[in-house]
């Protein structure tokens, strides 16, 4: 087993990585930038060591500062956590090369799905499925109607240098097609000097699962079920549960040996997610697949009893996986909710800022995956995910009542988050029926709220309001002699000069 | 017999004659205005709460900072306090509201600076009630927060103070009148 292991990342996944480090009985050493010396992970990591300014270029992403560090504090391996270096070959090769261990895939492997055309040729010859289309240009009008018209309407037109939706059209009938070809290749022309368009079969509103693999460095994969990651917002996960209500256990298999095949068509070892697009008739198709630990490893944790980053640690000290497939059961359900800080009334826009107060939910069925504490301030330069709130239940019932118990137990003061968001969708009929899709968020937050409802405890809330103010005008009657009751350091100074008016 | 207190006024064989809440509140809730007055006995802990007149048993302890457990007639609540740079926001359970709270004698008197600029002030009655007896008479001088009024209530009697120093200018209704929220009672200049 490794001597020390350094944590390349920061927030709730460095705070992860280090339990699991103490869990096994491994010293961990944390990094820090400037903008993190006080950040949870600095404080419960064994060790911990300044790599950088706060811009992540300067810091988190600092492949030299950080394999620098590593050989001065005697680490013989490196977590890479999720994003930063995570998906980085290049820094799994240097590690390789300082001979410290990464733990993850090879950078060969890292490689390989890393290139959409790669991944895409090695997946097809390994036979799995992608969505039917040409890969290639589009010659001519004739041609585009023959493909159209032999994997069926609607059809997706794509700008082979594309991205952004620029270059796309949904293409609903043979009449509209040419029409809407010429359109995206001027359109692809325009945004990309580059004409070329392919087709696709369209996939509306499609579901969003990705299957959880694990591969040892000995030739043994195995997969851990799927996650329905459909609740997004601008591509941006945001709720995730295990198993998937669209998925049984034969789709199960199906996907799940195809995400085997996947891993060992690019030599994978390590933990790694292939993701998949599935369409109302629970046709999978093969999306890319992640070389790295996902953000919403807990919930398959959860109904797996396993323990990812204990088991991505083993693999990397050479261990062969402790299971064959058929001792993976899933069992219960599991259900996430990301927080961030982000003002939901603002167009989710990200709301860094100093934590004055911090409740946390805990009990029955509940894991916080947290980063953050009361009285830290969450800095503007990193990604705003707070801290991930799970639920276990024995089944997609209780998981969701115990989340919506959890819910009003969390409470998070200073700076704004996507808390009631997630009631939102608890409380939301389609939700709790299961029937959701990579739209669904989007449309939900299309449905105004009426704020009627809410007027129930109107009263008791203007009660709280003024115990408040008296509770503080005691402390600062007794503090400066003056027997005013003011209304504590909550009053805006307008407030209080109106009331030094008054008392005149 | 209780120890008096702050506020009340005891005859002398135990029976409570006025009770002067020393706190009133108006509270904007969501827009909405609630008045609440309020009693703290610091050596019990105990309250005696108003809220718009009507009687309301509660028991409050501050659980840590921003965080408050309030028990109304029994019913158990844990508030949370939002301290925004825009505003204050109280959270009941899931449910989150805007908070203002100001000195109801401060509105009182911005509220009579509006409606008759810097010179006399008037008292006027928070609550319906009847007026039972005036504490000076017209042409006395006053210190601010000096009751002028006593006007019963629910029960419950309440002394109404002068918001500024200065000079009983007049008594507006007589003892024994009916009076309705926001009546004028007195007028201080």
């Amino acid at each position: 087993m490794f001597r020390k292991i350094l944590v390349a990342n920061r927030g709730e996944i460095a705070v992860r990585v280090i339990r699991a480090c103490r869990e096994l009985g491994i010293p961990s050493a944390a990094v820090y930038s400037d903008a993190d010396r006080a950040a949870l992970h600095v404080l419960m990591a064994d060790e911990a060591y300044s790599v950088g300014t706060a811009a992540a270029a300067e810091s988190y992403l600092n492949i030299s500062k950080i394999l620098e560090v590593a050989k001065c504090c005697g680490a013989d391996a490196i977590h890479p956590g999720y994003g930063f270096l995570s998906e980085n070959a290049k820094f799994a090769q240097a590690c390789a090369g300082a001979g410290i261990k990464f733990i993850g895939p090879s950078a060969a492997s890292m490689e390989m799905m890393g290139s959409k055309t790669r991944a895409r040729q090695e997946m097809e010859k390994a036979g799995v499925p992608f969505v039917p289309g040409t890969s290639r240009a589009l010659e001519s009008v004739q041609q585009a109607k023959e493909i159209a018209a032999k994997i069926g309407y609607p059809v997706m037109l794509k700008a082979a240098a594309g991205g952004g939706g620029k270059g796309m059209r949904l293409v609903h009938t043979a009449e509209a097609l040419q029409p809407s070809l010429e359109a995206a290749q001027s359109e692809a022309q325009r945004a990309f000097g580059d004409g070329e368009v392919y087709l696709e079969k369209a996939i509306l509103n499609p579901r969003h699962i990705e299957m959880q693999v694990l591969a040892d460095e000995h030739g043994n994969a195995v997969y851990l079920g799927e996650r329905e990651c459909s609740i997004q917002r601008r591509h941006q996960k945001v709720l995730e549960e295990a198993p998937s209500l669209l998925v049984g256990p034969e789709m199960r298999r199906r996907m799940g040996e195809v995400a085997v095949r996947a891993a060992k068509a690019s030599d994978y070892w390590n933990a790694g997610t292939v993701e998949f697009l599935v369409d109302a008739e629970k046709n999978f198709y093969f999306l890319e697949m992640n070389t790295r630990l996902q953000v919403e490893h807990p919930v398959t944790e959860l109904v797996t009893g396993l323990d990812l980053v204990h088991l991505q640690i083993r693999i990397a000290a050479g261990e062969e996986l402790p299971f064959r497939q058929e001792d993976i059961v899933i069992r219960g359900h599991a259900i996430e909710c990301r927080i961030y800080a982000e003002d939901a009334d603002n167009n989710f826009f990200p709301s860094p800022g100093k934590i004055e107060t911090l409740l946390s939910p805990a009990g029955p069925g509940i894991r916080l995956d947290n980063g953050v504490y009361a009285g830290w301030t969450v800095p503007i330069d990193y990604d705003p995910l707070l801290a991930k709130l799970i639920a276990y239940g024995q089944d997609r019932q209780q998981a969701i009542s115990r989340l919506a118990r959890a819910l009003p137990e969390y409470f998070v003061a200073g700076i704004k988050t996507n808390l009631g968001l997630f009631r939102r969708i608890l409380a939301d009929k389609s939700f709790q029926s299961g029937e959701i899709d990579t739209g669904y968020l989007e449309r939900l937050l299309k449905i105004e709220t009426d704020g009627e409802d809410r007027k129930g405890t109107a009263d008791v809330a203007a009660m709280a309001a003024a115990v408040f103010t008296v509770l503080e005008s005691r402390v600062t009657a007794s503090n400066n002699g003056t027997g005013v009751a003011g209304a504590g350091p909550a009053t805006s100074s307008w407030k209080r000069a109106a009331r030094t008016e008054g008392l005149m | 017999m209780p120890l008096p207190c702050a506020g009340q006024v005891w005859d002398g064989r135990g029976a409570l004659l006025q009770w002067n809440f020393e706190m009133i509140y108006n509270v904007a809730i969501d827009g909405t205005v609630f008045r609440l007055d309020l009693d703290l006995d610091r050596e019990t802990g105990s309250w005696r709460c108003l809220l718009d007149g009507r009687e309301v048993q509660i028991d409050a302890v501050l659980a840590q900072p921003d965080v408050l457990s309030i028990v109304i007639a029994g019913r158990a609540y844990q508030i949370r306090r939002e301290r925004l740079a825009s505003d204050v926001r109280i959270w009941v359970g899931d449910q989150s509201y805007a908070a203002e709270v100001s000195d109801s004698r401060s509105l009182r008197s911005r509220k009579a600076r509006a409606d008759s600029g810097k010179g006399p002030r008037p008292l006027v009655a928070p609550m319906p009630g009847k007026v039972v007896r005036f504490l000076v008479g017209v042409n006395s001088p006053v210190e601010a927060g000096q009751g002028v009024v006593v006007v019963e209530a629910m029960k419950m009697q309440n002394e109404i103070k002068s918001p500024k120093k200065g000079t009983v200018l007049k008594l507006a209704v007589a003892e024994g009148a009916a009076v309705n929220a926001g009546d004028v009672l007195a007028i201080v200049e």
